[in-house]
């Protein structure tokens, strides 16, 4: 095997694609499928405002509008912001720490196809007709009673989705543990890597509530189950206790890995080691462990009684203390740095303010009194969409221009990337500032129309323009994309220039063995202090050119999750057809075979030869 | 990794499960496995504690009348037996005796087996006197939360015996010995939450 490149058909690269265990092609993989899901949830984003845009307006029926604001938040989350992030992750975390690859690349793969048959299965109920109508929370009250095959879809799609999300979580944290390169301790290790362990950390104790949660919707609805028929002694709360234990950890491994990205592009454009790198550890692993203690303040309404809402108020509050020592210390990494306005850096100028305010709303929401006048409420509605926009969706646009030369090999276009930027941001602001009025107002949230005269007709007219602001400045970062790709102008190692972590020692696109030797690691910001010492290679070997272990690519992670999907139609059909069954327990078997046939089959991979290394090296050596 | 390098038990290594960053990695990644499995059953737990005794008005089944402690006294022992099968079977892993490890963990899958099936026994005897899946919310809760470690166990013996016929013509090598470990780990885990079960759902149930 020879990493020289050759000229392949179409057909081969479609099957190294779809067999591939490369951390940085599945990272890609990631990328598309999440960017592929955010189009999605966008346009239904896009139907939801338009619908809004004046009182009384009939573009789409109730049941739709009910189908759209429940497509898009679960799109949205699970479909769009968590693989994207997990695409940043796969293809940067394992050069950051100077791995070669993450600990189960197998996995890795059966992880994304997971998503990607998970996500899939769950968007065909736009094609059948019976769409998920309970909102992305699903309470079991409403869910139980959603006639058709919407909520099925709901709780087989997650369930198949959730399953890969868990096997990426064990993955990112075996490979944080077991593999970091020689000389990088713990609290060497940059921000983005940090949060994403954190992040995963959590994946690993959030998930298999959810897997229950939905386990006992999938049972109750289609199985003769009874934990929440309130008739045959069940109870409805549970349904919201389960969803929240998983739902609220949910946003923290979100923001947390954004936390991560910004962290990383304020300090390598303001030039300056980050301010307060054990506070910010430290902060990182308080909001971890926190994001376990807070879920009822989700059901304050409920009548938990007021120990229990007490108790969860104090616990949110207290989130807010480590989110401002870290908002701080993105403050004082810029105080006196160099300062270099490039696209990633607007974002993250952008975000401070943007999530402070959301943040701001969530105490204020955390203050049970409060929260029952505000629940239920387009303030609500502005809150998350304050973090999750203001917070994650900005690092997400952040780290599309960040990291694209290390993904691709090519920039993307500064110019355009600024144009992106002031669309995105200013309709952002524009669609989600007003609900807090809105809210104030007394605007339900979740409504599919609203009557004359309430004196909301401007506001939610508003709210629509900025909608379409940031839909264009999303088609901008689509133009600039294809630009980018049809001009494919390589760039270098470095190509900010100012890159200070692991990733940008090595070529862009990195090869697909990564390191030809394993870095040594000196401290904090390894490039950095490689650059500041004269070093022209990038990074210090820890060890001389050797042979190197490499797995082999599998089609068996790709099958697996077929047969699961198969299964889940089977599952849906059991009752009213007589093919349901037969194809359940055939999509089952399939998947337990080729899992036998992964335990069964010796696949211990292959080693790239020393000499094969040092031609590469000596080659790429004359290009440089 | 060389499958076919022979050992002698002086050359096998102390800790045959993690000689490698493979076999490493593996070991980390089902501790951290069994740590998202122990929340699972942690939400079971809690949703059969909340919904126990509950049904439908004039539901007539309680956990009193319901259990039986002799079965599951010796399902219990079946169980608790074979965690102990299984340690001996690793500390034969650990001294390069491949055929007595063989044996022990087979040993291991016939108590896990008789084990199973007092619970398939069990099960069916509850459906027959009416307490069946959809029931009641306290009967969804009970099979769910028992059945979930059930079919854990089953899942166990469908691994332990693929492994067994798998490697009895080849021996202990670096590779394999990860994945006997692992399962020991696994078995070790089905065990603990049978004791739970054993006292919240059973002891406790038939107490009060």
């Amino acid at each position: 095997m020879s990493s020289v490149a050759q000229k392949k058909g179409f057909g081969a690269t479609l099957w190294d694609w779809l067999t591939t265990v490369d951390h940085k092609k599945i990272g890609i993989l990631y990328f598309l499928g999440g960017g592929f899901f955010f189009v999605v949830g966008g346009i239904e984003a896009m139907l939801i405002r338009w619908q809004l845009h004046k009182p009384n307006n009939d573009f789409v029926s109730a049941g739709l509008f009910n189908d759209l604001i429940t497509m898009h938040g679960t799109t949205m989350i699970f479909l769009a912001a968590m693989p994207i992030l997990f695409g940043f992750m796969n293809a940067i975390v394992p050069l950051q720490i100077g791995a070669r690859d993450v600990a189960f690349p197998f996995i890795n793969s059966l992880g994304f196809w997971m998503f990607f048959f998970g996500g899939l299965f769950l968007n065909i109920s736009w094609i059948y007709g019976e769409v998920p109508d309970a909102g992305w929370t699903s309470y079991a009250s409403l869910s139980l009673a959603s006639p058709g095959h919407g909520i099925d879809f709901y709780a087989i799609g997650l369930q198949i989705a959730g399953g890969g999300t868990l096997m990426a979580g064990i993955n990112f944290l075996v490979t944080i543990i077991n593999m970091r390169a020689p000389g990088m301790t713990y609290m060497r290790m940059p921000l983005f890597t940090w949060t994403t362990f954190v992040a995963s950390a959590m994946i690993l104790f959030a998930f298999p509530p959810l897997t229950v949660g939905l386990f006992f919707l999938t049972f109750d609805r289609m199985f003769g189950g009874n934990f929440f028929h309130h008739a045959m002694g069940g109870n409805t709360i549970i349904w919201e206790h389960i969803f929240w234990i998983f739902g609220h950890p949910e946003v923290y491994i979100l923001i947390l890995p954004a936390f991560g990205i910004f962290s990383e592009i304020f300090s390598t454009f303001s030039r300056k080691r980050l301010f307060g790198y054990p506070s910010m550890v430290f902060a990182t692993v308080l909001i971890g462990f926190l994001g376990f203690m807070v879920w009822a303040h989700h059901m304050f309404t409920v009548g938990l009684g007021p120990t229990a809402n007490a108790i969860f108020a104090v616990a949110t509050m207290a989130i807010a203390v480590p989110t401002g020592v870290k908002i701080f210390n993105w403050l004082l990494t810029m105080w006196g740095g160099s300062i270099k306005v490039t696209t990633p850096m607007l974002y993250a100028l952008g975000f401070i303010p943007s999530f402070v305010m959301g943040g701001v709303t969530g105490v204020m929401q955390g203050a049970a009194p409060l929260d029952y006048q505000l629940h239920d409420s387009y303030f609500i509605v502005a809150h998350f969409h304050y973090v999750i926009v203001g917070g994650v969706v900005l690092a997400i646009l952040a780290a599309t221009h960040y990291w694209w030369p290390k993904m691709f090999g090519t920039m993307l276009h500064e110019g355009l990337g600024k144009v992106t930027f002031v669309f995105f941001f200013i309709g952002f602001h524009m669609t989600f500032l007003i609900q807090h009025w809105l809210g104030f107002w007394g605007m339900p949230r979740r409504v599919w129309t609203f009557m004359d005269g309430q004196g909301w007709n401007m506001a939610n007219f508003i709210s629509t323009i900025g909608a379409i602001l940031m839909a264009v400045g999303v088609i901008v970062l689509v133009i600039n994309i294809i630009i980018t790709s049809v001009k494919n102008v390589r760039v270098s190692n470095d190509p900010w220039g100012d890159g200070r972590t692991l990733e940008w020692a090595i070529e862009s696109p990195p090869v697909f063995y990564n390191f030809p030797t394993t870095p040594l690691v000196r401290g904090l910001d390894t490039v950095w202090i490689e650059k500041m010492e004269g070093n022209e290679a990038g990074y210090t070997a820890a060890e001389p050119v050797k042979d190197i272990h490499m797995p082999n690519g599998s089609i068996i992670p790709l099958f697996m999750s077929l047969g699961l999907f198969v299964a889940g139609f089977g599952a849906m059909f059991r009752t009213e057809t007589s093919w349901g069954l037969p194809v359940l327990i055939i999509g089952l078997a399939f998947t337990f075979v080729c899992m036998s046939a992964r335990s069964l089959i010796d696949d211990t991979g292959y080693y790239i030869k020393k000499d094969e290394l040092l031609r590469d090296m000596k080659r790429k050596g004359g290009q440089a | 990794m060389d499958l076919n390098k022979k050992f002698t038990p002086e050359t096998w290594p102390d800790h045959p499960e993690k000689a490698t960053l493979e076999a490493k990695n593996k070991f980390v990644g089902f501790w951290l496995f069994l740590g998202g499995e122990t929340i699972l059953f942690a939400t079971l737990f809690a949703t059969y504690i909340a919904l126990k005794n509950s049904g439908p008005s004039g539901f007539g089944f309680s956990t009193q009348e319901l259990y039986e402690l002799p079965l599951v006294f010796v399902m219990t022992m079946l169980l608790l037996t074979s965690s102990l099968t299984s340690v001996y079977a690793m500390y034969h892993l650990r001294n390069y005796n491949f055929k007595k490890m063989q044996l022990w963990l087979a040993i291991t899958a016939l108590l896990g087996l008789g084990f199973l099936m007092l619970e398939v026994y069990e099960f069916s005897h509850y459906v027959k006197i009416g307490f069946t899946y959809g029931n009641s919310a306290f009967s969804s809760s009970f099979f769910t939360l028992v059945g979930t470690h059930g079919f854990h166990v089953a899942i166990g013996l469908v691994w332990i015996t693929l492994l067994i016929f798998r490697n009895a013509k080849r021996g202990l090598n670096l590779y394999n010995a990860t994945k006997y470990y692992t399962f020991s780990l696994y078995w070790h885990f089905i065990d603990v939450v049978w004791v739970f079960i054993f006292t919240v759902v059973y002891l406790m149930g038939v107490i009060g």
